[in-house]
Parts: C-alpha cells; structure tokens; sequence
C-alpha cells in the first residue's frame, strides 16, 4: 500500500501546487476557447451544407477535436514543470527519500489528468453553449479518452523533459512532434475530405482514432469497430507512454 | 566506527563528445560522528560522488557502504539512514519548491519517509525551532532570504533524523553573516544529535572552520586526505617574505643551500622561501643576513592556507579552477632557480 500512499502524497502536493497558481490552466484553456468561439461558427456552417461528411451536430464533430487539442497544448507542456523542479533540486531531494520511485511520476501523472478532465469539462460546457449535444454516457466515455491521453502526452512530456533537462529541447520537441499530430489527426477537418495519401499519412496518427471514436461516442454508437479501435489505441498508447517515462526517469537512479 | 566507506567509486559519462570521467576512483573512510568535508573546483567531481553516495546516481565501478547498507544491493536501506541537500543553484533553493510554505515542505518530507501525519508535523515543529525557521512556517519558500532558505534546506535534510547528512556546498551564495550562522548550525548537529556531516565545499576557510577532516580533490581523485592543519603543514610549510633593499638576486644568492629552505623563489624586489617553522627559523635567518650584509626591508611571515595547499597538490588556484597563469605562478623548484641563478 506505500504506492497508493505515496502516490496520493505527491498528488495531494502537485494538486496544492497548481490551485495556488491557477494561471497556467486559465491561459491553456483560452486558446481551444478561441477556436470555439471564431472558429466554430465558421465550421458550423460548412458543416450545415454537407461538405465535411460527417454525421450529426457540427460541433459533436468538432468539440472532440478541441479536447485532443487542450491535451496536445496542455498536457504535452508539463515537462517544462519537471526540468524546473530538477534545477530546484526537487527532483533529487524527493527520490533521495524513501518514496517509491514510480509514486513520484505517477503522482504528477494522475495530477495532470486532473486537470485536463477539468479544462474540458469546462470547454464541453462552453460547447452546449453554442449548440453541441450528445448524450451523456457519451461525453463520459469522451472523457475517459481524454484521460488516456493525458496520461500519455504528460508521461511524453515528462520523459523529455528528464531525457534532455533543457526547456529549448524541449520546447522544440514539442513543436516537432504537436504540429504534425495536430494536422494529420483530423482535428479540424476530416483527413477522408482530402486526397487518399494525406489520409494515409494521418491513419499513422494514434490521435486521428480516438478522435474518431470520441465522435462516435456523441452521436451515441457505442459498440462500433471503430470505438474498440479507439480504445485498443488510447489504452497501448498510455501504457507504452508511461512505461518509456518510467525507464527514463529510474535510469540515473542508483535503482 | 566507519558510516561510510567507499573504495574505487568512480563514474563516466556519455556524452556526444565522447565518454567523460566525472569521478576517476575516490576511496574514502567517514568515522561516525565526523564532519569530513570534500574540496576541490568546481568540475572536480565533488556533485557526482555525492550523487553516488546518496543513491542518486548509479557508480560505474567500485563500491560504496553508507551505514552498512551497500548502494547497489540496498539502496533504500541506505536512503533511510541518509539526509541530502543538494547544491543551491542561484536564487533556487536546494530542494525546496518557491510556491510552498516552510511547513507544507517540512510535513511533506517527514510524510515521504513514511512518517504518520501527526509524527511529520510534531517533527516540522522541532525542526522549526532548532534550525531558528520559528515565524516563517507560513511563508512561501521563495519569500526567504538566502540563509534562511539553506537552514531550511537542511531541515528538510534532517526531516526522518538520518545518522548521515551529505550537504552540497552548503554555504555557497551566502552572505558572510548567514555563511558563520549555518556554519554554528552545521557544527550543531555533531554535537546535538551525533550526526555525521559529509560535506562539500569550494571554500577553504568553509573547510578549515568546519572539517574534522579534508579530502581534496581534482579531477575526480582524492589528492590529498588530512586535518587542515596537518595538510597545511604537510604540504606548504610557512612562507617568509623578505623584501631586500637592493638586488633580491644576492640575497638569494647567499640564501641558496641554507638547510631548511624547502623552496625559494624571486621577483623585482623580494625573496619569498619555504620553511618548515616559521617562527623558529626567522630570527637565525635575520642574523645571517645580516652578517652577511644585506639590508632589508620589510619581512613578512605567513602560515599557508588551504588555498596554498590546493595550489602546491594541483598546481592550480581553487577559486577558478583554471591553470596558473604567470602572475600565480606557484614556487619553482629550488634546482630551477639555481641554474638561473649560476
């Protein structure tokens, strides 16, 4: 039981932590906000005359996008937190403690899922504002996707951010990798509107299936080929994550 | 009764440029109750072996016993017997967060080694009051001043009562007056509470004022290993300066071959030497020159420093830590001078 304990220790902390500097939330929330707001009405109405192709309420189709963009602008930047705490020494001075090396990754982990699920309930609300429904269960099974990637975006994040130590790697990395997932995913627009190769290249994305099968889970189809999809996906893609996190951050430590 | 005990520890790095040896081999011996304190430059290697101590970093060869407890084989054991401070880097603190108060870090330390809540805030409040933190236990660590956040860096230290603290350079960046407070602190855990203070340092008079005991080291090995005075004695002997009125080439002439000069050297207007004892040597040495009919100046008798014994073992000044450049040139060698001399 130390895990669970030590887990909710470094949580309870990280949580402590971001509730005194609530700013970062606010201002990662505002930019998906935006595409809402000066964006969504744009696509409601190409949407309206059929040219997208997709099933439904414009902005079932087009919310979930949003949400996969909150992570990949949000949590994908909490390894900039991480290099900071080693400059301080916080790093070091917790894994010289008797703290379960995997609780002071985890703990963080959990934190930052957190705190995406808040931003997008918040988001989700703003949505319904401007015309978005879907069922219930629905936006919960969203919501469990957006976990999953929370878990593996801050487990990415982290991983580069222990690997390299240096906010300009880091902030490049993310440039390098964020900019072509959020292309290639089909988060605007979908990748079968376009020519056949662009959608090959984005069914290389693990994101473009599980925006898929959040889309499927607005409109309410739960038990659909694409849904399992989406889940295989999400659920390999936050273990393979975390697993490579969990060997960069034990491959200093003495064990 | 040896508490750490470390024999060919050594650890390289990979880098694009090629493989770096952070730590060559370092054998060391700490008797429980010791302040030992590490010396060297900054780059010598005094982080990395500390890192390895303390589990943090995994040694590339050798081994290492911290409180019987060997680092590979039981690491937690010796994490449980062992606090650490890390360096202080600028205005960061060494290991405490800027946005949490003093007594959230203080209960969350004691919480992390596993202590039940109302033990880690029994124990925050004793911390509280031996490290002089009283009325700031509400007050965000980036809100501290320089020394109050170090003591409170080694409260955090000392949060599960370990029988060994490692503090890196624990007064680095400090003003004077915080520097001799933390340094009373420091020399107040021995005598409090037993504990043993391994300790690394680029000051020497942080050494001298401290250390039972000093390892110097550079380039990742232990040069020399004394008590201050001892290596003071050892290496350097006293340093006499005698400021000729005159030519110093005939003062030095006549000096040349006098038993108990260990090392004499020369510049526009002085003689400086070596000797064993100072103080004993001086008055026969005045004599003879004045037998001898060279008139002096000025004299001036000094006991070598820590710095003059870094400079004598490395041939290089600890405070930059770069080679000697002309105008620090350590003592030539006495057979040098005489052919310059002949």
């Amino acid at each position: 039981m130390n895990f669970a304990n030590d887990t909710r220790l470094i949580l309870g902390r990280q949580i402590r932590l971001a509730l005194r500097n609530p700013a970062w939330t606010v201002i990662s929330l505002l930019q998906p906000i935006m595409f809402l707001v000066f964006f969504g009405p744009l696509f409601a109405s190409v949407f309206k005359r059929g040219l997208i192709g997709g099933a439904g309420n414009a902005y079932g189709y087009f919310v979930p996008g949003l949400l996969i963009q909150l992570g990949l602008f949000g949590s994908a930047s909490v390894g900039f937190s991480i290099i900071a705490d080693f400059r301080y020494g916080i790093v070091d001075r917790l894994r010289v403690t008797m703290v379960s090396r995997l609780a002071i990754l985890f703990g963080r982990i959990v934190r930052d899922v957190f705190v995406l699920l808040i931003q997008s309930v918040v988001l989700i609300g703003a949505g319904f504002a401007f015309g978005l429904r879907a069922p219930v269960s629905g936006i919960l099974i969203g919501l469990g996707f957006i976990a999953l990637v929370a878990v593996s975006l801050s487990a990415v994040s982290y991983g580069i951010g222990l690997l390299t130590k240096s906010e300009a790697v880091l902030a490049s990395g993310l440039n390098l990798l964020i900019m072509p997932v959020v292309l290639l995913s089909g988060i605007m627009l979908p990748l079968t509107v376009g020519p056949h190769w662009l959608a090959d290249l984005g069914s290389l994305s693990p994101f473009r299936y599980i925006i898929d099968a959040m889309r499927e889970a607005y409109l309410g189809r739960y038990a659909s080929p694409v849904m399992a999809e989406g889940i295989a996906v999400a659920v390999a893609m936050a273990l393979a994550c975390s697993c490579a996190a969990m060997v960069i951050f034990r491959r200093e430590n003495s064990r | 009764m040896t508490i750490i005990e470390a024999r060919g520890l050594g650890r390289v790095f990979k880098t694009r440029r090629g493989v770096v040896e952070a730590v060559a081999s370092v054998d060391l011996t700490v008797g429980r109750g010791e302040i030992v304190g590490f010396l060297g430059p900054n780059g010598a290697g005094k982080t990395t072996t500390l890192r390895m101590l303390t589990t943090l970093l995994r040694p590339s060869t050798g081994t290492a016993t911290v409180v019987g407890c060997d680092l590979i084989g039981d690491p937690v054991g010796v994490r449980r017997a062992i606090g650490y401070v890390p360096q202080a880097v600028g205005s960061a603190g060494g290991g405490s967060d800027p946005n949490s108060s003093v007594r959230e870090e203080l209960v969350l330390q004691g919480r992390l080694y596993r202590k039940p809540a109302a033990e880690a805030s029994r124990r925050a409040d004793l911390l509280v009051e031996q490290l002089d933190l009283a009325g700031l236990e509400r007050r965000l660590t980036k809100t501290l001043s320089g020394g109050q956040r170090r003591r409170l860096d080694i409260a955090l230290g000392l949060a599960h009562s370990p029988q060994v603290i490692f503090l890196d350079e624990p007064s680095t960046g400090l003003d004077p007056q915080s520097r001799s407070n933390l340094w009373d602190h420091i020399r107040r855990l021995r005598e409090d509470l037993g504990t043993t203070v391994f300790l690394s340092t680029h000051y020497l008079d942080e050494a001298d004022a401290l250390c039972d005991r000093v390892l110097v080291i550079d380039n990742g090995k232990v040069v020399a290993e004394g008590r201050p005075e001892e290596l003071k004695r050892r290496v350097s002997g006293d340093i006499i300066t005698l400021e000729v009125n005159g030519d110093p080439g005939i003062a030095h002439a006549a000096l040349t071959g006098r038993p108990g000069i260990r090392e004499m050297t020369r510049d526009c207007c002085s003689v400086r030497l070596a000797v064993q004892h100072g103080e004993r040597a001086l008055p026969e040495l005045l004599r003879f020159l004045d037998n001898a009919g060279i008139a002096l100046k000025s004299v001036h008798l000094a006991s070598p420093t820590l710095d003059d014994v870094f400079l004598q073992l490395t041939g290089r000044a600890l405070r930059d830590g770069s080679p000697v450049t002309q105008a620090q040139t350590p003592p030539a060698r006495m057979l040098e001078l005489e052919e310059i001399a002949g």
